[in-house]
C-alpha cells in the first residue's frame, strides 16, 4: 500500500477513537462506542508501519515469533482478568490494566534510549517523559490496586514525607534535563537506569500517602498519565496514532480527574498531597452528638414505612457491593413497585470505590438506568420523598458537610437524606466511614437504623414487604 | 524527527488536547467508570510501540524488555476493551 493510503487510513484510525470515546459518554451508544474504539485498534494495528513499511509485510523473523507469542500471552491475561473479575473489584482491574499500559510504554522508551535513537534533544526529551511518567504510572498504579485490595488502605505519613518526595522529584527532573542534552555521553545509560528506578520508586512514594477512599481519583489520574507517556512514546517512534490516543486519553483522563474532584468538594492538590483522615479533624464534632442516641428498627417495621410510601428513594454505597447485595435491591425494587410505589435510586458521584461504580453493580442486577438520579436531580424533590433507604452508604448522606464547619467533610455535596420524611439506615455497625467522622445523620430524629449484613436485611425486607 | 514532521505532530497534538477535553465534557456521572475503563485501553496502543521495538531489537536484553513492553501492552489492550465490553452490556433500557 502507498504510504499516503496509509496515512489516510491513519487519520480514520484517530476519527475511530474519537467517535469511540464520543459514543462511550451516553448510556444509548457507550457498548457500541467501545467497539468502535476497539475497530480503530485493530485496523492501527493492521496497517502498523516500521521503518521500511508494514511491520507484516516484512520477512519473518525469531522477533515476530515474539511479538505473536507475546500479543498471546497478553491476550490470555487480559481475558481471565476482564471475565473472571467480580463487579465489586471492577476499580482494581482497571488500575491493573492502566498500570501494565504505563509499564509497557516506560519500556519503549527506555529501548528506544538505549538503542541510541535519541539523535535530537526533542527526541531524548520524549523518551525521558515516557520514561519517568510511565514507570511512575506502573508502580502507582499496583499501589493503588494492592489499596483497593484491603492491603495497607490507612494513608502512610511521616513527618516532612512531601518535603523528601519533592526532593526525589527534583532529582529525578535533574537527571531527565540532564539526559535530554546529554543522550550520546558515556554516562548516559547509568543515569538513565538511576532515573528509572527513582520514577518507580516515586510512584510508590506518591501513591502510598494517599488513602483508599481516593484512590479512584489516583487511578484516574493515573490513567490520564499513561495517556501521555503513550503520546510521548509516539513522539519519539514517529507514530501519530500514538500521538492521538496518547493525548486524547490524557486530557480527557485530566478532566475527568478534575470532575471527580470537583464532586468531593476538594481541590485536586489536596487529595495527592493533604493525607486525609489522618488529620483527627472529626474529633471536635463528636461533642454536638453526646447525649444522643440512635434509635433502631426492626426489618417488619421497616417493610411497612415502605409498603406504605408513596415515594422511596434507595442511596446505595460501598456497604452495598462488599455485601454483594445488588440482586436482593432489584427484588426490594420490584416488589415495591408492585405495590405502587415510586423507587428511584440517587448516586453520588463518588459513591463506592470509582464514580460510577454503584451504576455498574445496580446495572448487574437489572435495575434500569432510567432509575438512577444523580444527585443534582434528586436533591431539589428530597422534601418530597416519604422514605429514604440509605444502603451502605455513610458519608456522602453525612449532614456534617452542610452543617459542621470543622467537619473535615464540610463542604462536599451530599444527598439530603436527610429532607426526606423518614429515613432507613442499613448498617452493619456503628462504626465510622472511610472518611473516620462522625455521621450526624444517624442521630437525627427521624432516622431509624436497620443494623445487620445488608444481604440478609433485605431479604427480610423482601419476604416482610411480599407478606404485608 | 524532522522539523517539518514534528511541527505538523505538534499541531495533531495540541489539537487533540481540545479535543479530549471536549469530547467528554457532558459525560453523566454513571459512565465516569466504564469511560475511564475505555480511555484505559485506548492507551493500550502502546501495544504498537512495543511491537517496532521488538521487531527492531537486536540483543537478547532488547528482545526480553521488548517481549515484556507486548506482553503488558496487549494485556492492556484486549483487557481494557473486554473489561469496558462486560460493563457496558449491563446497561439495558427497561423493557
Amino acid at each position: 500500500m502507498s504510504s499516503t493510503i496509509i496515512d489516510l487510513l491513519i487519520i480514520a484510525v484517530a476519527t475511530l477513537f474519537i467517535i469511540g470515546i464520543k459514543m462511550l459518554s451516553s448510556p444509548k451508544t457507550a457498548r457500541s462506542g467501545n467497539l468502535v474504539a476497539a475497530g480503530g485498534m485493530l485496523l492501527g494495528l493492521l496497517i502498523l508501519q516500521g521503518n521500511t513499511g508494514g511491520i507484516w509485510c516484512q520477512g519473518w523473523s525469531f522477533n515476530y515469533t515474539l511479538i505473536a507469542i507475546g500479543i498471546v500471552v497478553g491476550l490470555i491475561i487480559g481475558a481471565i482478568g476482564a471475565y473472571s473479575v467480580k463487579m465489586t473489584a471492577m476499580p482494581q482491574m482497571v488500575a491493573l490494566f492502566n498500570g501494565l499500559g504505563g509499564g509497557a510504554a516506560a519500556l519503549v522508551a527506555s529501548l528506544e534510549f538505549i538503542h541510541g535513537k535519541a539523535n535530537a534533544p526533542f527526541d531524548a526529551g520524549s523518551m525521558q517523559f515516557a520514561t519517568l511518567i510511565g514507570s511512575l504510572s506502573f508502580s502507582g498504579s499496583i499501589i493503588a490496586y494492592l489499596k483497593l485490595e484491603g492491603k495497607f488502605e490507612k494513608p502512610m505519613t511521616f513527618p516532612g514525607q512531601n518535603i523528601l518526595n519533592g526532593l526525589i522529584l527534583l532529582v529525578i527532573l535533574g537527571l531527565c534535563g540532564w539526559l535530554t542534552f546529554n543522550a550520546t555521553d558515556g554516562n548516559a545509560v547509568k543515569a538513565f537506569i538511576v532515573m528509572f528506578s527513582l520514577a518507580l520508586f516515586f510512584g510508590i512514594a506518591m501513591v502510598m500517602p494517599i488513602g483508599g477512599a481516593d484512590m479512584p481519583v489516583v487511578i484516574s489520574l493515573l490513567n490520564s498519565f499513561t495517556g501521555l507517556a503513550v503520546a510521548a512514546d509516539g513522539f519519539a517512534i514517529n507514530n501519530r496514532a500514538m500521538v492521538v490516543a496518547g493525548t486524547l486519553v490524557g486530557s480527557s483522563g485530566t478532566l475527568l480527574t478534575l470532575l471527580m474532584c470537583k464532586a468531593m468538594n476538594r481541590p485536586v492538590t489536596n487529595v495527592l498531597f493533604g493525607a486525609f483522615g489522618s488529620s483527627g479533624g472529626g474529633a471536635s464534632s463528636g461533642s454536638d452528638l453526646a447525649g444522643k442516641t440512635v434509635k433502631s428498627l426492626q426489618a417488619d417495621e421497616a417493610a411497612l414505612l415502605l409498603s406504605y410510601a408513596q415515594q422511596v428513594v434507595i442511596v446505595p454505597g460501598y456497604g452495598l457491593a462488599v455485601a454483594q447485595a445488588q440482586h436482593q435491591v432489584r427484588e426490594l425494587c420490584d416488589e415495591l413497585g408492585k405495590k405502587g410505589v415510586e423507587v428511584r435510586f440517587a448516586i453520588h458521584p463518588v459513591a463506592g470505590r470509582m464514580p460510577g461504580h454503584m451504576n455498574v453493580l445496580l446495572a448487574e442486577a437489572n435495575i434500569p438506568y432510567d432509575l438512577l438520579c444523580e444527585m443534582e436531580a434528586i436533591n431539589p424533590t428530597m422534601d418530597r420523598v416519604d422514605v429514604c433507604l440509605v444502603i451502605g452508604a455513610n458519608d456522602v448522606v453525612n449532614p456534617a458537610a452542610r452543617e459542621d464547619k470543622s467537619s473535615p467533610i464540610y463542604g462536599m455535596p451530599i444527598i439530603d437524606a436527610d429532607h426526606s420524611k423518614q429515613v432507613i439506615v442499613m448498617k452493619r455497625s456503628m462504626a465510622a466511614g472511610f472518611a473516620g467522622i462522625e455521621n450526624h445523620l444517624f442521630y437525627k430524629d427521624n432516622t431509624r437504623m436497620l443494623f445487620g449484613d445488608a444481604k440478609a436485611s433485605l431479604n427480610a425486607l423482601v419476604a416482610q414487604v411480599k407478606a404485608s | 524527527m524532522e522539523t517539518a514532521t514534528l511541527i505538523s505532530t505538534l499541531f495533531i497534538f495540541v489539537l487533540a488536547v481540545f479535543v479530549g477535553f471536549e469530547v467528554i465534557s457532558k459525560v453523566p456521572s454513571m459512565l465516569h467508570t466504564p469511560l475511564m475503563s475505555g480511555t484505559n485501553a485506548i492507551h493500550g496502543i502502546i501495544l504498537f510501540g512495543g511491537i517496532l521495538v521488538l521487531a527492531d531489537a537486536d540483543t537478547k536484553l532488547a528482545q526480553a524488555l521488548g517481549f515484556v513492553a507486548v506482553v503488558f501492552g496487549s494485556a492492556n489492550v484486549f483487557g481494557g476493551f473486554m473489561v469496558t465490553d462486560r460493563m457496558l452490556q449491563m446497561f439495558k433500557k427497561k423493557k
